[in-house]
């Protein structure tokens, strides 16, 4: 048999990274997904941010980390709370801040998403923080860019969404640091939900002790359990004794007939009510990534009572995303 | 027209799965058919002496599946391209189904169609004609019509006839008229708007799914009106182990039913999707590596007795896109032999029934005297270098469309020459 032709140059350009998320170092270049990171590099988000808290509480005044930079908020979908927040994240650390809110309308001019990132890439951005309505759609960005760009995935799709899983990571640490004796359980839509992809990774990586998903058939994905979960079908059960409840949030154009009969019914099995928070650990904290359905995944005695940390996460989101920007964002001195 | 060529094939491994044939033989060609194989015919004076030493010499093949892309969307492909990309992948005949725009539905498409193909000289352009007007799942086409034309068989493509009522009179008509109705089993309200098959990769990544119910339910509602209307019906590239299944007892049952694959299956699954790769965006979808062996064990059984290339070339912008938005489908024609030669170099099954898969296998499911070297058949044929490997890459593509999970994989056996009615339209 003769020998084969070396490989052509564009199949070698074909080659991809060992890891898109890491740079040879092992230091975290985009922050796409939090599935295919170490714990090494979770903790360090973690760590990063307690810094970035700690400074804001004894009110110094702005970081001077990212000044001279540029930060693209690309937004496919409509977002007033993480886009806020990252965009906050991106003042405290003095970078420039670009909000670019793409609707459909502009997309239907025919230009397609890579004309537009090149046509973004000529302005000098340094960092984009994505959201689209597509999985996957952060990964493609990230590997269209050049060398000297990050790409934070702020949601894409039904995939993941990396710094809200890390931000309430970072709130359950703050109320219960030590992952491998707590039991959690998330509750609802799990099926579209990119925040419990993104969850359930985390939560898996940083060691938790037991890990339970509750809802009906019609919002699990096939084969759920292969992510490292044990389902449940009853709330009653399922949230028995467990440290820690995640709702997530049910899209309304869900609720009627497509995945469940009506708000109402879902309320009466899967809404979380005083009698039920009774049945979990003492200390339970409750979390919901909002904006809260109130009356469907939650009554509003909860939403607001003692063991809701909500709010918190919602601050927590700034201290976490700087700390993500911080890490991904390149410096010169990574390409030695 | 110029006066036709007399070729002598020589001295090449001559495999022809219809008739048993697998010898070292000589073949002369004369006016466009095969004038003697083995012993030459008398006074014969070759214009033309193909050398085919070390080489194969088998039917030219026939690709049940492979969209040119014209009329229509000409950005991605014409008939001129792609029957020359099939011509240089050693494939005699192609056959394009319907849904181009205008749709075949009716004569004059056809006609174009066979009028370009005829212009550009290369592999020979079959159709399938739309078994619903403009694929609209609600009104049965002028088949007879369409059968004067010149089509093949009957496809309603990628729209399935929801409505059971008419498939039922699509099937009744397209028996009258004796023509095969191909049909890919998809119910579409399970497969909505999914890009991917419904499994642990699916999950993983948050990609809307397919089940494999989306082809069983179809392909189970099909079969029973089969059995009611006695049609002659080919199930196109299936994708589902458990489709295998029902076929073959469907067939046990005495059913007239056959059934093809995209060669595709039968080396990816689910898990080369990776990290979102949109060349394995293709519909059916890739589904799991039980599914791929469940299809491979159909191909060597010969419950699916075809395998095609369910060629769709894109330009680059199609695939440069998050992967649902990515437009589905594979370019598949550079790469449809190579990759059944590989069965047979697995030890799944001999080289002739490999080669029957892609000759006398699809002419018998198009009951056209075409895929075999049968003395006074139209000299289709096909001559491969087996040894001969190259990579897959953009360089070695012929095709338009550069679309191909494959891309970077070492292939071996390489087509030589490519005869189409006796005529040369392709020599390396």
């Amino acid at each position: 048999m003769s020998a084969p032709t070396p490989l052509p140059t564009k199949a070698a350009a074909m080659m991809k990274p060992a890891n898109l998320q890491l740079d040879r170092n092992g230091k975290l270049k985009h922050f796409l997904a939090i599935e295919g990171l170490p714990k090494s590099v979770l903790t360090q988000i973690l760590d990063t941010a307690e810094t970035f808290d700690a400074a804001r509480s004894k009110d110094e005044k702005k970081l001077q980390l990212l000044s001279g930079r540029t930060i693209a908020n690309l937004f496919f979908e409509p977002s007033t709370r993480t886009r806020t927040t990252f965009e906050l994240a991106a003042k405290r650390l003095s970078a420039d801040v670009l909000n670019i809110n793409i609707s459909a309308s502009s997309s239907s001019k025919g230009e397609t998403l890579l004309d537009m990132l090149h046509n973004l890439e000529a302005m000098h951005i340094d960092m984009f923080v994505v959201r689209h309505g597509s999985s996957g759609a952060a990964h493609f960005i990230a590997n269209n860019v050049p060398k000297h760009v990050s790409v934070l995935n702020a949601g894409d799709g039904s995939h993941e969404h990396p710094t809200q899983a890390m931000l309430d990571m970072f709130t359950i640490r703050q109320h219960k640091p030590d992952f491998p004796s707590l039991r959690v359980a998330i509750v609802g839509d799990l099926m579209h939900s990119r925040v419990a992809r993104s969850q359930i990774h985390a939560l898996n990586t940083l060691g938790v002790g037991e890990l339970r998903v509750i809802a009906p058939r019609t919002l699990l994905p096939y084969d759920i359990e292969k992510l490292g979960v044990q389902v449940y079908s009853n709330l009653e059960q399922g949230i028995r004794d467990v440290d820690v409840i995640i709702m997530l949030r049910l899209q309304r154009e869900r609720m009627h007939g497509a995945f469940i009969p009506s708000e109402q019914e879902y309320f009466k099995l899967y809404g979380l009510t005083e009698d039920r928070v009774a049945l979990a650990k003492p200390d339970v904290i409750v979390m919901h990534p909002g904006p809260i359905n109130r009356g469907v995944e939650m009554e509003s005695s909860i939403a607001d009572g003692e063991h809701s940390v909500i709010l918190q996460q919602v601050s927590n989101g700034i201290a976490v995303r700087m700390a993500a920007m911080s890490m991904a964002m390149y410096q010169p001195e990574d390409q030695a | 027209m110029s006066k036709q060529q007399r070729i002598h094939i020589k001295g090449g491994r001559v495999i022809d799965p219809a008739n048993n044939i697998d010898a070292v033989q000589d073949i002369w060609i004369a006016d466009g058919k095969i004038a003697a194989i083995g012993n030459a015919p008398d006074s014969f004076t070759a214009d033309q002496t193909i050398n085919a030493d070390n080489n194969i010499v088998c039917p030219g093949l026939i690709d049940l599946c492979a969209r040119t892309r014209e009329p229509g969307l000409e950005h991605k492909g014409n008939i001129a391209s792609e029957s020359r990309a099939a011509a240089m992948g050693g494939i005699s005949t192609m056959i394009c189904p319907p849904d181009t725009n205008p749709i075949i539905d009716s004569a004059a498409v056809v006609e174009l169609i066979h009028h370009q193909a005829k212009t550009s000289r290369q592999t020979r352009v079959l159709t399938l004609g739309a078994l619903t007007r403009n694929l609209d799942g609600e009104h049965i086409s002028e088949m007879h019509t369409l059968k004067q034309a010149g089509v093949v068989g009957l496809s309603n493509a990628n729209r399935p006839i929801t409505n059971s009522l008419v498939q039922r009179r699509a099937f009744e008509y397209a028996a009258t008229h004796d023509m095969t109705v191909f049909i890919r089993p998809d119910d579409p309200h399970l497969s909505m708007q999914g890009c991917a098959h419904e499994g642990a990769v699916a999950t993983r990544l948050g990609l809307p799914s397919i089940p494999e119910a989306a082809e069983t339910v179809a392909m189970a509602r099909d079969l029973e009106l089969i059995a009611q209307t006695g049609a002659r019906v080919h199930f196109s590239q299936l994708s589902s182990a458990r489709a295998v299944d029902m076929l073959e007892s469907a067939r046990n049952n005495g059913l007239n039913v056959s059934a093809d694959v995209a060669v595709h299956q039968l080396y990816l699954s689910e898990i080369d999707i990776r990290d979102f790769d949109s060349d394995c965006n293709v519909i059916p979808p890739l589904r799991s590596q039980r599914d791929r062996d469940g299809l491979r064990e159909g191909v060597i059984r010969g419950t699916i007795s075809a395998i095609c290339s369910d060629h769709q070339p894109h330009e680059p912008d199609a695939k440069q896109a998050p992967f649902a938005d990515a437009e589905p489908g594979i370019s598949g024609l550079d790469t449809l032999l190579t990759l059944v030669l590989r069965l047979s170099e697995e030890g799944l099954m001999s080289l002739s029934d490999a080669i029957a898969r892609l000759t006398s296998n699809p002419a018998s499911i198009l009951g056209l005297p075409l895929g075999q070297l049968a003395i006074g058949n139209s000299a289709d044929i096909c001559i491969i270098d087996p040894n001969s490997s190259w990579f897959a890459s953009p360089e070695t593509f012929n095709s338009r469309g550069h679309n191909s999970p494959f891309m970077g994989w070492e292939m071996r056996g390489q087509v030589q020459q490519t005869l189409v009615n006796g005529r040369l339209v392709f020599n390396r």
